[in-house]
């Protein structure tokens, strides 16, 4: 396998995290800084059309907010539809960018700096796009603020043993954390690019949100102790949050839903369904943005990896599903996943299958895992595989329950998938923005894992400085 | 301070190309007996906080305090809006049903840490602190990009303008300047 021989740092024997000959320092700056201070012209080509489709969205907000919901395909049997399956998707999505940031760092894998950054940023406009849902399918919006313990004149307080409400506070809490998590990790690069800043506004915009961070070593220590605290926050958190979606289906009695499987089940699929978007992203970005020695081709082979075994999983949930409906003798339970292979929705079944579960089995072979065409093109696959997971999960229960009277076909309206598809251009959108302005790899994070980082490395760090 | 001097200095900054450099040099300082001084590093050197003998943050116990007050405070508010101001029966479960109240519980706790977490670090460093004497130096700028320093400020009692100096030229530094206050 000599074909595939990766460059090996020489003091640990492991993998050199970042490539080349003799890169110092003042290379990865440059590398991460001159992108977002020369901009590309390549960026208009992302830009354009991701605003093209956030005016997509905001028509059907707007009409949404006109009309009211009945625009959607919303029916009796089916009244979640597309809002709880976008909210689902998005929220998903998220998690792959906590796990790079908490979970691996616990780990101390150090191969995450270089992609953290942009994973952060992707579960935040994730989270942001996933809240839209839930906040326009009240069909009030304006009374958001509702499950929120206010004192108000009907002397009411929120149903603390509503799984929908316990949502709403996993949710914000992983919304405000995530912000809090990136933007501290954020806080070393904004002083980077001040420091670098040759115009008063950037040199006032990016010092005032760096706070005047001078890389003291005293500061250094209260940092990376609340780095590590917030990594260790967040790796429950990000367990809790998709655990708690799962509640609002599985703490219902509907066949389909009821089941203990659906806590692993879900942080598994969001895990599996976020990576292959960070995937989705960073492919571009790396090579627009020249990042190929930084987010290396080692990278994405773990990250390959990690879709591979969370598919996996979700392939042994499906399978575990389907044994318990059985074993269980329960004649609902098992009526509703005949149904889900059989019924109405087949379609929706068998792509949500080729896609989670035999796309990512391609992942076992090196070659497919270090090919930048094949990760992309499977990368598609598993977002929209993991969309119809949440499709068939909600629709195909929802539209069958106990009684046959109550029965009814569910389909999306033009709305419905024009809000859909508008959301990607409000994710699209936020993520063109934060490549365009912000550092998109952990600059300081990456020099901390070169070997010349290393107080006690021996090499050529001195004498050929001037 | 006897000597009357035109401009106040704020101390002596010294340079270095390297981590390694800065981190022995760190030692140095550190064992002639400065208090009030610091490194500048583009990133966290390992183990330079214990090169300069400092000791371990705080920051854990303001987050421990803080985790346990979320918490705390999540849970009677649950009680006391389940049980006592309007009680209910919901789905025949008793007023108190702690269990169902886990959730929300877990969720402030985490919510207050994680404030406590960045906030105390922030307020530990004195953040933010847009105006700082070390950013009159020209070559300071290069702190956030390849280029180590030490600062030893002219407030501390050892300080001496040509006896610090020559410590820290005997530590190798590259370049060694006096930064204004």
């Amino acid at each position: 396998m000599a074909k595939y021989q990766d460059e090996l740092d020489p003091i640990t024997g492991r993998m050199e995290l970042v490539e080349g000959d003799h890169v110092t320092f003042h290379d990865v700056t440059e590398a991460v800084a001159r992108p977002i201070e020369i901009p590309s012209s390549r960026w208009w080509i992302a830009f354009i059309p991701s605003v093209m489709l956030l005016g997509v969205y905001l028509i059907s907000i707007a009409y949404l907010l006109y009309m009211g919901t009945g625009i959607w395909g919303l029916n009796n049997p089916v009244a979640w539809g597309w809002a709880i399956v976008n909210f689902v998707f998005w929220v998903g999505i998220g998690h792959a960018g906590t796990l790079i940031s908490a979970v691996l760092f616990l780990f101390r894998q150090k191969w995450r700096t270089s992609i953290n950054r942009a994973a952060e940023a992707m579960t935040i406009f994730a989270v942001i796009c996933a809240l839209q849902f839930p906040t326009f399918h009240t069909g009030r919006p304006w009374f958001i603020y509702w499950p929120l313990p206010l004192p108000n004149q009907m002397d009411m307080w929120p149903n603390f043993r509503s799984p929908l409400l316990w949502d709403v506070f996993a949710v914000s809490t992983y919304f405000t954390v995530s912000l809090l998590f990136w933007y501290v990790g954020l806080i070393p690069d904004l002083a980077t690019m001040r420091d670098r800043a040759k115009t008063p506004i950037r040199r006032f915009a990016y010092g005032l949100f760096s706070l005047g961070w001078r890389g003291s070593t005293r500061h250094w220590l209260n940092y990376e102790k609340a780095y590590m605290i917030l990594a260790g926050l967040s790796t429950p958190l990000v367990l809790s949050v998709h655990t708690i979606v799962s509640f609002d289906f599985a703490a219902s009695q509907l066949p389909g839903w009821h089941t203990t499987i659906f806590p692993p089940y879900f942080v598994a699929g969001a895990i599996f369904s976020g990576f292959a978007m960070v995937l989705t992203l960073l492919l571009p970005v790396r090579a627009w943005f020249k990042l190929e020695h930084i987010i290396t081709v080692k990278h994405l082979e773990n990250m390959a990896k990690i879709i591979l075994l969370t598919g996996t999983m979700v392939g042994y949930a499906y399978a575990m599903e389907f044994f318990i409906a059985w074993y269980s003798g329960n004649p609902y339970e098992s009526f509703a996943f005949q149904n889900r292979l059989f019924g109405d929705y087949w379609w929706a079944y068998w792509i949500m299958v080729s896609c989670n579960v035999i796309s990512p089995q391609f992942f076992w072979f090196k070659r497919i895992r270090r090919s930048v065409v094949w990760l992309f093109i499977l990368s598609i696959f598993v977002n929209i595989g993991m969309w119809f997971e949440r499709f068939v999960i909600t629709v195909t229960s929802l539209h069958h329950d106990f009684l046959p009277s109550s029965w009814d076909y569910y389909s999306p309206t033009v709305w419905d998938v024009s809000t859909l598809v508008g959301s990607f251009g409000l994710f699209f959108t936020l993520f063109c923005l934060f490549v365009r302005y912000l550092p998109t790899v952990a600059i300081g994070e990456v020099k901390s894992v070169m070997a010349i980082a290393n107080p006690h490395h021996h090499g050529d760090s001195h004498g050929e400085h001037h | 301070m006897s000597k009357p001097i035109k401009k106040k200095t704020y101390g002596l900054l010294a340079e270095y190309d390297s981590a390694r450099a800065v981190y022995h040099a760190c030692e140095q300082v550190r064992d002639a007996g400065y208090k009030v001084w610091d490194s500048h590093t583009p990133f966290a050197v390992h183990n330079l906080d214990k090169a300069m003998g400092l000791g371990p943050s705080v920051l854990p116990w303001i987050v421990f305090a803080m985790g346990m007050t979320g918490a705390t405070l999540a849970m009677l508010l649950q009680y006391w809006t389940s049980a006592i101001d309007y009680p209910i029966i919901i789905a025949g479960k008793p007023y108190f049903s702690w269990q169902a109240f886990v959730p929300v519980t877990f969720e402030l706790g985490v919510l207050f840490s994680a404030f406590g977490a960045v906030f105390g670090m922030l307020g530990l460093n004195r953040l933010p602190m847009w105006y700082h004497s070390l950013f009159n130096s020209e070559r300071f700028l290069r702190h956030t990009d390849d280029k180590f320093f030490i600062a030893i400020e002219a407030r501390d009692p050892k300080y001496d303008p040509q006896k610090t100096r020559e410590l820290l030229e005997r530590t190798g530094a590259a370049h060694i300047e006096e930064v204004e206050d």
